[in-house]
């Protein structure tokens, strides 16, 4: 197989350069058809992975749509041997039941995202190549089979990120852009150096390859290694992935991104930056050390839970509706923690439905936030109140994305947080049994939340204000479907993860038993 | 070694030094006879002319050495390794002709003619550096580098920051060449000889016979001595200095041409001096000196990267950067693999592309606002879209991130660094390298997110707008493909891969 070739994933994964390419040739001046083609431009990769996740074969483990070119070859060698080998860096595209789900939530978020952004007012045409730019990286980090590729998408996110938030967000946006640079700098740069030890020891990039090497006892490689130094490995790439879900004490950078960047960014970030870190931990931390994850598996039990409570408990006490949402995602990345944790098809299933559902449930509220900042300029529960009456159906929207992310059954939540859930009550009761405490503090930060700002008497300045647009419309009722959806057919996602989990449980459950 | 008689040798080899002496010289009195009646930009062109045509007989020996060829026991040896070193040099020179013969049209610098035929015997200088293997004339040629640049830099004899800035460079300069001699005096004295290949194998014999201390100390001297040129710690107080005061061209000449120079030496005088030194259980070179070479790198990433945080001067900015750099650039000495030559070949080029560039885009800018300061970048996005766009890729290009030929280099020195598992180092590289996120993102923000005092368009000079777009389209095109510079490194340099020929066959 060393030459596939099978253009669908290059194309989908760099579809958005078409939106750029128009763009960088209209005028400044135009907004309205920058606005349009930035909109439209996106449409492109949602009807490629739409398309692509309607042919996916999910009877399968292995990887689909697979591409694999020759790239650069540099040779190495070392002074006491004086060996030279020629280490290959290919470019491999390939997804299975794990990214194909996430490159269509990608695709989803990435559309409702860009009509979100019909908000932006200044320097349009700037903001939507950057846009499509940090698309790209998206889509390829998830669609990458290649370590060195998977690390090249993930910096692309880095830096039309900085300016995301630099220079469309709110008050205090530098501040917010050098700290996300600065946490997800180090990030990556552990990331890197596990990455190139990994590359060193294997001799091959392809996480297909690595996996199965590492998992082969009697490969020369995979022996070279000691536990301890795997330990060393899994803990590095733990912590590069931490930092981004984020995992407490790593993620004060998140909670200035979600205040400070524009909604629009805010829905991505929140949707799909953070469930890189999900995604990558699953796939190269415990993907490649199943038994090293295993045995820290208490440790990842007892961070899920810190994060579920400390989420939980300072969304309670915050005065401003996008830090309850902001420490709401850490609490809900928690879960994903648990679902890790629990080291079986469940949990993991649990995890894996916890990232798409909070990608969709966190975007929509932050969406909503997004539309009640514009017309009332705040987002301090104190000065928000009795919204319902002139915004109805923003209202009603925003009690039904709450009631998703506290896991009112029937929804996408409910899903995820059982499953996690049930996965851990089979491992660890006791821990479980703590960290369901959260399901309980999730209600009631999330009700107050919520009836702070739609309920009870409705000041005077904010009794003219104009209900939903319908370009505000269109995410909105695409959110709540895709939650509702989830939450009444989970096989819609079910289906495709099975057989990709199953590959990576069994060795994990091999090993415990 | 018998000396032959001098017609006996075939010089053709050594045509790029004698073009570049010839185009001085000539140059020089073309200035004195003619140089009111002939316009200096002729003298500029004719420099470009003479550079270039070095680089195409560069390009001919590459393509005709198989093995190293050498003058006088020695005293000149053209190989691979010197072969590389020069056409970085002159890629280095003739960039900053190009810019300068858009700069210097403003009158900036008095001596128009002076400055270019300096600025050749400089790389006269460098490429003697690069390619002999006695103490006598890797010293010559280091002299005749660091004399140009030292009046070079202080060519601007109105402004007093270039004054004072060519004053302190020659003091430090001085004091460094004086260290060095001291170090070479040591070797000389413990060996008896000036050719580093009978240093070689002497200095081991001195080391086993009891005189490692003097040996050491030797290394000791030759390597803070060399700091100075390459601007590492712990030799690297001047930089911010000068690279501030010098014109902005000169100032890139140094970041590059120079500091390449300075490691060509340096990695030639000490691998081959001290490659055979042992206590009888281990390598010197390989143990406590690449230790200190790895100290050397670590210090100087640190105290680059941290210290430019602070800086509001851009030209000081980027001499911190260099600093920097050339940390990074030490990194596959600790210790050296086979690796080594194409790690260091490649990063020097991308960090050519780069700072040729950026320092393009900072000398019309800083021209244009009358400050150097960082706040002169402000709003730059707004009234030069391209200059800012370029600039962003070659901040990136420095600050590591991908897709850009500084990612790839910083990437590939990484890479070495972990195969010897040299892990402290590694994490002093990434810390720093995230460090310098910060002040790299500084000259962005200030681009993008910045008002600046006005809104009209910018002139940038066709020439360096020409330059500009060029750099940062190779610093990307070569980030997305590193293997086109690495194949032809593989394939014309270091086939076998012994330190570019540089080592006799006897060392193995």
């Amino acid at each position: 197989m060393d030459s596939v070739t099978n253009i669908l994933l290059s194309s989908l994964v760099f579809s958005p350069l078409l939106a750029i390419v128009i763009l960088a040739f209209v005028p400044n001046h135009q907004g309205g058809a920058i606005k349009q083609i930035g909109i439209y431009g996106t449409l492109l990769p949602l009807i490629l992975s739409l398309w692509m996740f309607g042919h996916f074969n999910y009877e399968t483990a292995n990887l689909q749509f697979m591409e694999k070119h020759d790239w650069i070859s540099i040779p190495i060698g070392l002074a006491q041997t004086g060996a030279v080998f020629t280490f290959d860096i290919n470019y491999e595209l390939g997804v299975d039941g794990i990214s194909m789900p996430l490159i269509l939530l990608t695709a989803i978020i990435g559309t409702l995202a860009a009509v979100a952004s019909w908000q932006v007012k200044k320097r349009l045409k700037e903001y939507f190549i950057l846009f499509h730019i940090l698309l790209i990286g998206m889509l390829g980090v998830f669609a990458a089979d290649n370590l060195f590729l998977f690390f090249i998408f993930f910096e692309m996110t880095l830096v039309p990120m900085y300016f995301l938030i630099g220079i469309w967000g709110y008050g205090e946006r530098e501040h917010a852009a050098n700290k996300f640079l600065l946490y997800n700098g180090i990030g990556s740069g552990i990331m890197l150096l596990a990455f190139i030890v990994i590359f060193i020891m294997m001799r091959t990039l392809n996480i297909d390859q690595i996996a199965t090497i590492l998992s082969t006892p009697e490969h020369p490689a995979a022996g070279a290694l000691t536990p301890g130094f795997r330990f060393g490995l899994f803990l590095a790439l733990f912590i590069a992935f931490a930092i981004k879900l984020p995992v407490f004490p790593f993620h004060t950078w998140m909670l200035k991104v979600h205040v400070q960047a524009p909604p629009s960014i805010v829905m991505i970030h929140s949707g799909i930056l953070l469930k890189m870190g999900a995604y990558g931990l699953l796939r190269m931390g415990i993907g490649f050390f199943p038994e090293q994850a295993y045995q820290f598996s208490t440790w990842l039990a007892i961070l899920g839970i810190i994060n579920v409570l400390y989420g939980a408990v300072l969304a309670f006490v915050q005065k401003d509706l996008k830090m309850v949402l902001a420490y709401s995602s850490i609490s809900h990345m928690g879960i994903v923690l648990l679902g890790f944790a629990s080291m079986n098809t469940i949990g993991f299933q649990g995890a894996m439905f916890q990232v798409v559902s909070h990608g969709f449930i966190s975007a929509l509220l932050f969406f909503l936030i997004g539309v009640i900042w514009d017309r009332t300029q705040t987002s301090m529960l104190d000065e928000l109140g009795g919204l319902a009456k002139s915004m109805p159906f923003v209202s009603g929207i925003l009690l039904a994305g709450a009631m998703a992310s506290l896991g009112l059954p029937g929804m996408s939540g409910f899903i995820s947080e059982f499953f996690a859930f049930l996965g851990l009550f089979g491992r660890m009761p006791v821990l479980a049994a703590v960290g369901a405490l959260g399901i309980v503090l999730t209600a009631v930060y999330l009700l107050r939340a919520i009836l702070r700002t739609t309920f009870g008497p409705t000041p005077d300045r904010f009794t003219g204000l104009a209900d939903a647009q319908p370009m505000e419309v269109i995410p909105m009722v695409v959110l709540l479907g895709c939650i509702i959806l989830i939450g009444v057919y989970p096989a819609v996602l079910g289906n495709p993860m099975q057989q990709a989990l199953k590959t990576i449980v069994p060795i994990v459950t091999g090993i415990g038993g | 070694m018998d000396v032959k008689d001098i017609f006996s040798y075939n010089w053709s080899y050594l045509l790029p030094e004698f073009i570049i002496l010839g185009f001085a010289t000539v140059l020089s009195l073309l200035d004195l006879f003619a140089g009111k009646r002939l316009g200096k930009q002729v003298i500029g062109w004719l420099s470009l002319v003479g550079v270039v045509l070095a680089a195409v007989f560069v390009f001919v020996n590459v393509n005709t050495l198989d093995k190293p060829y050498s003058y006088m026991t020695d005293m000149i040896r053209i190989d691979n390794y010197g072969n590389a070193f020069k056409l970085i040099f002159l890629a280095g020179t003739a960039f900053v002709l190009l810019i300068s013969l858009s700069y210097l049209k403003q009158r900036e610098v008095e001596h128009t003619g002076e400055y270019y035929y300096l600025l050749l015997t400089g790389l006269l200088g460098a490429m003697v550096m690069a390619s002999s293997a006695d103490l006598i004339t890797l010293f010559v040629g280091l002299e005749l580098l660091s004399l140009s640049s030292y009046v070079l830099v202080g060519l601007r004899k109105k402004s007093l920051h270039s004054n004072e800035s060519a004053f302190k460079y020659v003091v430090s300069g001085g004091i460094a060449t004086a260290i060095t001699l001291f170090g070479m005096s040591y070797v000389y004295g413990l060996t008896g000889t000036t050719h580093v290949y009978e240093i070689s194998t002497r200095l081991a014999e001195a080391g086993m016979a009891g005189y490692q201390f003097l040996v050491y100390i030797a290394f000791a001297f030759l390597a803070v001595g060399l700091a100075f040129k390459i601007s590492a710690a712990p030799n690297h107080m001047w930089a911010p200095d000068v690279y501030q005061g010098a014109p902005t061209p000169v100032t890139a000449f140094l970041a590059v041409v120079s500091k390449a120079a300075g490691f060509s030496l340096l990695f030639r005088l000490l691998m081959i001096s001290f490659f055979n030194v042992t206590d009888g259980t281990s390598r010197f070179f390989f143990d406590q000196g690449s230790l200190y070479l790895g100290i050397m790198a670590a210090a100087s990433m640190i105290i680059g990267n941290t210290m430019a945080l602070r800086q509001t001067n851009v030209k000081r900015m980027m001499a911190y950067s260099g600093i920097a750099q050339a940390g990074y650039l030490l990194v596959p000495f600790v210790p050296p693999t086979t690796l080594f030559f194409s790690e260091v070949i490649f990063y020097l080029f991308g960090y050519l592309l780069v700072s040729f560039g950026a320092f393009a885009v900072i000398m019309v800018v800083s021209r244009e606002q009358g400050t150097e300061d960082l706040k002169g970048f402000a709003g730059l996005y707004h009234r030069s879209p391209i200059m800012a766009i370029a600039m962003s890729i070659f901040l990136l290009s420095l600050a590591g991130i991908p897709i850009t030929a500084g990612f790839f280099g910083k990437f590939y020195l990484f890479m070495g660094a972990l195969a010897q598992e040299n892990y402290w180092l590694s994490a002093v590289m990434i810390i720093t390298s995230v460090i310098s996120y910060y002040y790299y993102f500084g000259i962005i923000r200030q681009m993008y997110m910045r008002p600046g005092t006005s809104e009209t368009p910018m002139y940038v000079p066709k020439g360096i707008w020409t330059f500009v777009l060029v750099m940062a389209v190779a610093t990307v095109f070569f980030g997305a493909f590193p293997g086109l510079v690495t194949d032809y490194v593989q394939a014309h340099f270091n086939p076998s891969f012994d330190f570019g020929n540089m080592l006799p066959p006897t060392f193995q």
